[in-house]
Order: C-alpha cells, then sequence, then structure tokens
C-alpha cells in the first residue's frame, strides 16, 4: 500500500504533540521527578466515585440520550447560573460530551467552513489549532504576551479580525500561562465583537481554578455576547475526574442543534456511568472542589515563590494549575532549557514552544503535585541553574 | 488560631517556616510566633516521626484494650484515666461513648507480653470490672499516612 496516498494530507501534516517528546525521553530514564502532568492528583472525591458505581449495581449500563441524561442537563443549568450567571435552557441549549475536548471540537466543526479564519491566542492549550486545521479553517494567531499578562486585549483582537472572521477561541483560565480575564478584561473584548458576526468559542475547562480572591467570568456573561458565545466546560480539572471522559457544551439552541448532529453521529453519546457520576458532582461537589483548591492555592504559592527566588522570574498565575516562569536569564532556548533540564537533574517540565511560538523563553511548570515533591523539584532545578552558571 | 498553619503541620511538622510563610502568605516571623504561641496554648502538644514499625525486623505489636469500669464518685473517669496512663506500655487512652469506657492502646514487643501487661496490670486495677483485649494485625493508614504502597504516581503522561 502506498499510504502516502491513501492518508488525508491534512491530518499527515498536523505535528504530534510537543509535550509529548519530553515524556517520551522521560519515560526511558528512572528516577525522573516530574512537574509536567497536566492532571490532578486527587483522586476523584468518594461521593463521585460511588455515584457512579451506585448506577452500575441499579444497572444504568444502556446509551443515554445523545445530549445526555435529562438530569445531568437540568443540574449543568443550575450549575452555569449558580457558578457564571449563565441561563441556559436544558433542553435545547446544553449537550453532554466526551471530556471538554469534544466539544470543542464539535463547536469548531459545526461553525467553521474551508476558508473560515479562526482566531487562536497563544500560548495555549494544544487542540485548538489542529482541530481548526482539520475542518478547512484557517488558524489566526495571536500572541499573547507577559507585558499584557497574557490576556487578548482589544488592541490585538481587532488588529487580527478580518471579513473571514469565523470564530474567536478564548483559552481562559489559561493552560499554559495561568492568565485569567476578567470582567473588564471581556467588557471591552466585547465592545470590539458586538458589531460583528464573530462567535467565540470559550473553553472554561479551569473555571473552577482560579485564585487570589477571582472569580471566574465567562464571556457569555458579558452582555450581548450570549447568543455569540459557545462554552465548553467539564469535569476533569474541578473535580478530579480526567479518566471518566466528560465535558459539556453550552450554547445558543441553533448553534448546540448542529452540534447535537456531529455528536450524534461521531460519539452517539457521552458514558453513562460518568453521566451519573456527574450529577452527584454537581450536586454535591462544592466542599470537595473547594478544599482541592486551597490545596492547589498553597502549591502555587510555593512553587511561584521557589521558582522567583532562583531568578526565574514569574508572574503570579491566577487560573489553572500552571506555573510559567521564564528561563531567558539562561540564555537557553525553551527547548534546550528542558532538554538539559531533564538529562541532568531528572526534572521533567514542558517547554513553553509546545504551546505556540510565543511559549519561547518560557517553561510549564504544572503544580499538581504534593507540596514535598514540588520542593524536591525546586531543589534540583537549583542545582541545574548552578551548574550552567559554572558552565 | 490558624488552622491551615495546623493542617500543614499535622501533614508535614518539618515543613521549613520559609515555606510554611510562602504557602500561608505570612512572613517567617508571623509563622515563628503563631508556632509558639500554639505550642504555648498546648494546642502543638508535640512533633513525631510517623513509623512503620512492620517494616522492621522486631516489629512491636499493639492491642486496643476496651475496658469497662465503675467511676468513683466526685472524681469521674478522671482517676481511673490518671492510673492507666502511667504506664510507659499505654500508647493512648481515650473515654469512649457506647458500650464500654475508657480505649487504651497499648504495645509490647510480643503477643505474650501485652496479654500479661492487661492481665496483670490493666485488670486488676481497682474499679476496671472488665477488659476486652483486640490484637492489631495489620496497619494500614497511621496519622493520615498510608502505609503500603510506596506512594507512586498513578498518572500517566498522557495529557497534551
Amino acid at each position: 500500500m502506498d499510504y502516502e496516498k491513501i492518508l488525508s494530507p491534512t491530518v499527515a501534516s498536523l505535528p504530534p504533540s510537543g509535550i509529548r517528546k519530553f515524556f517520551d525521553i522521560a519515560g526511558t530514564m528512572t528516577g525522573v521527578i516530574s512537574l509536567g502532568v497536566g492532571e490532578p492528583d486527587f483522586q476523584t472525591p468518594w461521593e463521585i466515585r460511588n455515584a457512579g458505581i451506585r448506577s452500575l449495581e441499579n444497572g444504568k449500563t444502556r446509551y443515554t440520550a445523545n445530549r445526555g441524561l435529562e438530569t445531568l442537563c437540568r443540574e449543568i443549568a443550575d450549575y452555569q447560573k449558580r457558578k457564571y450567571d449563565l441561563c441556559y435552557d436544558p433542553a435545547t441549549e446544553i449537550m453532554v460530551t466526551v471530556g471538554g475536548s469534544e466539544g470543542i471540537d464539535a463547536a469548531i466543526r459545526a461553525m467553521v467552513t474551508p476558508g473560515d479564519e479562526v482566531i487562536i491566542p497563544q500560548p495555549s492549550y494544544v487542540c485548538y489549532e489542529p482541530l481548526v486545521r482539520m475542518a478547512g479553517g484557517v488558524p489566526v494567531i495571536l500572541e499573547t504576551t507577559a507585558e499584557y499578562d497574557f490576556k487578548v486585549t482589544p488592541q490585538m483582537l481587532r488588529g487580527a479580525l478580518t471579513a473571514k472572521t469565523k470564530l474567536l477561541i478564548l483559552p481562559y483560565p489559561c493552560n499554559p500561562t495561568g492568565a485569567i480575564m476578567e470582567k473588564a478584561d471581556l467588557e471591552a473584548l466585547a465592545e470590539a465583537l458586538r458589531e460583528t458576526n464573530v462567535m467565540v468559542l470559550s473553553d472554561e475547562i479551569y473555571a473552577e481554578l482560579t485564585f487570589g480572591g477571582r472569580r471566574h467570568v465567562s464571556i457569555a456573561a458579558v452582555p450581548g455576547m450570549r447568543e455569540r458565545t459557545v462554552v465548553v466546560n467539564g469535569f476533569s480539572k474541578a473535580f478530579s475526574m480526567t479518566g471518566w471522559r466528560l465535558g459539556y457544551a453550552c450554547a445558543p439552541a441553533p448553534v448546540l442543534k448542529q452540534m447535537v448532529k456531529i455528536h450524534q453521529y461521531a460519539i452517539m453519546c457521552a458514558p453513562t456511568t460518568a453521566q451519573y457520576a456527574a450529577i452527584e458532582a454537581l450536586r454535591n461537589g462544592d466542599e470537595a472542589v473547594a478544599a482541592m483548591k486551597e490545596e492547589y492555592d498553597l502549591r502555587r504559592r510555593l512553587i511561584v515563590n521557589g521558582f522567583n527566588e532562583l531568578g526565574l522570574a514569574c508572574r503570579t498565575p491566577l487560573g489553572a494549575f500552571y506555573a510559567f516562569p521564564c528561563i531567558r536569564s539562561t540564555g537557553l532556548t525553551s527547548e534546550e532549557f528542558c532538554e538539559k533540564l531533564l538529562y541532568s537533574q531528572k526534572v521533567a517540565v514542558v517547554p513553553g514552544t509546545a504551546f505556540g511560538k510565543g511559549g519561547e523563553g518560557f517553561i510549564r511548570a504544572s503544580y499538581c503535585y504534593s507540596t514535598e515533591h514540588i520542593s524536591e523539584a525546586l531543589r534540583r532545578i537549583a542545582k541545574f541553574l548552578q551548574e550552567l552558571k559554572q558552565g | 488560631m490558624n488552622t491551615q498553619l495546623l493542617k500543614l503541620l499535622n501533614r508535614d511538622s518539618r515543613t521549613s517556616v520559609k515555606d510554611l510563610a510562602t504557602m500561608l502568605g505570612l512572613s517567617e516571623e508571623q509563622v515563628r510566633a503563631e508556632i509558639a504561641e500554639m505550642e504555648r496554648e498546648g494546642v502543638i502538644r508535640g512533633y513525631k516521626a510517623v513509623i512503620d514499625w512492620e517494616r522492621l525486623d522486631d516489629a512491636n505489636v499493639s492491642a486496643i484494650i476496651e475496658l469497662k469500669v465503675t467511676p468513683k464518685t466526685g472524681l469521674g473517669f478522671e482517676e481511673i484515666a490518671a492510673k492507666v496512663m502511667r504506664y510507659p506500655e499505654v500508647e493512648s487512652v481515650y473515654l469512649m461513648s457506647g458500650v464500654y469506657d475508657l480505649n487504651v492502646v497499648v504495645k509490647g514487643r510480643t503477643f505474650h507480653e501485652v496479654a500479661k501487661f492487661v492481665a496483670k496490670e490493666l485488670s486488676t486495677i481497682e474499679s476496671v470490672t472488665s477488659t476486652a483485649t483486640h490484637f492489631v494485625l495489620r496497619r494500614y493508614k497511621e496519622m493520615d499516612v498510608e502505609l503500603l504502597g510506596d506512594g507512586e504516581d498513578e498518572r500517566g503522561s498522557y495529557s497534551l
């Protein structure tokens, strides 16, 4: 077979995720201590797991409605109202997906046609650009910078808008930068978007994880924006439910209707057990979420302070669970830094460039690890920096 | 009382004052002062290692003894509790609600030694009306620390 001729050139030309490379090297070594994983270290809270178990005991082992269990959709609507002041009709505007990822994919495929431009702020999570390309869209990269706290400013946005712009992706709280967009930031963006036909895909998977007294604000809650926004959220990060593969999308009915078709044909429905567990998470999970968040907050302070003391300037991240320190003072590129650090002190971190060219000069360090683990990693990084100085 | 500070110390009492201060958003002086205050007030009673004795060859054995006692008029359970806890073999003493009165954790080198201690010492104390001895066979979790396994990170590196 001549696979070159068979395979889709669009797919074949997609690069594999840059995060993988360092994990693959790290996987061949022993004694590696990682700050690489973007996955909570907590177990799913017991009551949530138990709800999944109970559903199995009760024989809930069949397909659910394509859009998800009616009860779950209602709970999602209540939760979005309670937490973020968003109003969605559970019967026509909410769909339960396989992780937030599927919601992002379905939203992009429902709206983007070949030639459409999609504005993607970077550094950001690695899936947007490939998904846009697979839909035939043209990614337009917005380089956010440390100078503006890695936020999208109205000036940047206006500079990128064209007659072909179909969609703006808004990935806040942001993996890898830890940046958030506050109410005033979002209102300024809304100003630039209101007179256009541009839609927003707001990836709010880290919405529960904001710090320093900030609460997450959704752009859909800004006047005039609900009708032009698809909100994607999920259970993985907030409730420590990564392996359950459950997320959801909220969108105006005409958009959601099309997303449901994609979901229906490609997925059928999200896993039933996970949906039952998710009902419990939304109903009674607040306390567990607060406890995990408190723990992340301690770690956040520890790691940010640690990097700054080592001379790797690190802004205080206000969301998600990543620190994004600048490593330019070492004179190394992000990739060089990560590779040398891995070989010399066996610490795995991810180069900022894995999240877009604009990540050059930065590394991503996850703080989904115990404080002991973080302290040990910082000690090793200190040794590494010492070595670098001594040449 | 800074309960967050207590929680951190309870988790790892060897955490440096510097790290405690960073995590709690306090100055090192504040942390030192709060710890000193809590030590003075008897909120913090000591700092100890969590030891998995079973990993040693000459492991100790321990037992939980349920004591039923007749409290003395005017003194309640305090006097008998004071008597029981004087023994170095006794690790902890709790007054319990329910069918018995004192829960006494006793440790010794062998089952025989513990049994002898219960028979010769505890059960002969005046006002102890009965004892029930339960030997500990296996410890799974001690002072919040899971003793089985090696605490390995189960997460793969699959996240993108």
